[in-house]
């Protein structure tokens, strides 16, 4: 039942996040400072929750470089999301069969 | 008329959407079920949070049994972009976009919706979005679903290896940017690197709260080191 709780409250801070802003906020941030911050705040985030952790995503720490140096290689030369996402998963595999 | 063809309009535009979500959302119910959830539970985590990121992180705290605030604290840090993105969508919404409708959208607000949306010249009309909503939540919810379901019937070495697809989902977002703009790619590295330092010199700390840390620090540091003065841009 607690996993109920934690979904809730999950789902519950996910929407308001998105809901507030969109339905009531009517006027335009000034502060430079909070602007810059809310600026920086996804590339921090996502990168705190990719490193070290992507590392021992496939739980051998060889398989997961070569996926990850496949995804920044195809990720420096702009290749879509997905592509990225599944050459990287390609590559792992491929080296999980090999060792 | 013009309703239905607003709305057939969204979902044209979503379906790439729709596909990249279905592999991604697929790699987080296998996630969620080798951490101990039942699909169900993935499925309705999928249907009540439409997002890549946070969901990641909170099946993480569920599966270590974080505390309620911990997980109300992480969400609240990696989700603040979705306010952000609310914010400058607000800004260009159709007259028709009252605000029952607007209540109901915000549901959708993700990165690639918000991304289709602001590509928009003219303002976005409710149908618009419900259409775009509707093909990229059945890809998301859909992929959990097959993921949490087919995942433990697949073998080991693919399992694991899909273990990556959402990271490297991750690196697709950040490294462009990065490697376009040296003040982001100063705050990447500085996160990153205060996140190994957490992981492996600060080991009691969970990995909420670490992520919330160094997203945190590393974004203050950015915004005190290179304010930006233009307008956030996409």
């Amino acid at each position: 039942m607690s996993i109920c709780i934690y979904i809730v409250v999950m789902a519950g801070v996910t929407y308001m996040l998105r809901m507030l802003p969109f339905a009531f906020f009517r006027k335009k941030i000034k502060s430079a400072f909070i602007k810059s911050f809310l600026y920086y705040m996804p590339y921090a985030v996502l990168s705190a929750m990719t490193i070290p952790a992507i590392f021992f995503s496939t739980g051998n720490m060889i398989t997961a470089t070569a996926g990850t140096i496949t995804a920044l290689i195809l990720a420096y030369f702009n290749f879509p999301l997905i592509v990225v996402a599944i050459s990287a998963s390609i590559i792992a595999f491929i080296f999980d069969l090999i060792l | 008329m013009r309703i239905k063809s607003n709305f057939f309009r969204g979902i044209i535009n979503g379906m790439p959407i729709c596909l990249g979500y279905l592999s991604v959302s697929f790699a987080f119910g296998i996630l969620s079920v080798r951490l101990g959830l039942s699909c169900i539970q993935a499925v309705i985590i999928s249907i009540t949070n439409l997002t890549s990121a946070g969901q990641a992180a909170g099946v993480d705290i569920i599966a270590a049994g974080g505390t309620l605030i911990e997980m109300a604290l992480v969400q609240l840090i990696i989700n603040l972009r979705y306010s952000l993105m609310a914010l400058s969508l607000s800004q260009n919404l159709d007259k028709s976009f009252t605000f029952p409708h607007r209540l109901i959208a915000a549901y959708g607000i993700t990165d690639e919706i918000f991304a289709v949306c602001s590509t928009n010249k003219e303002p976005i009309k409710p149908s618009y979005m419900y259409g775009l909503i509707f093909i990229s939540a059945l890809g998301w919810i859909g992929g959990t679903f097959i993921g949490a379901a087919a995942g433990e019937m697949l073998p080991r070495s693919i399992t694991s290896a899909l273990g990556i697809v959402l990271y490297a989902m991750f690196i697709a977002i950040i490294l462009p940017p990065s490697a376009k703009h040296f003040n982001i790619l100063i705050v990447v590295i500085f996160s990153a690197a205060l996140s190994v330092v957490c992981k492996f010199l600060l080991p009691s700390l969970s990995s909420g709260f670490s992520i919330i840390l160094c997203a945190l620090i590393s974004s203050i540091f950015g915004a005190i080191i290179f304010p930006k003065k233009e307008e956030i841009e996409k």
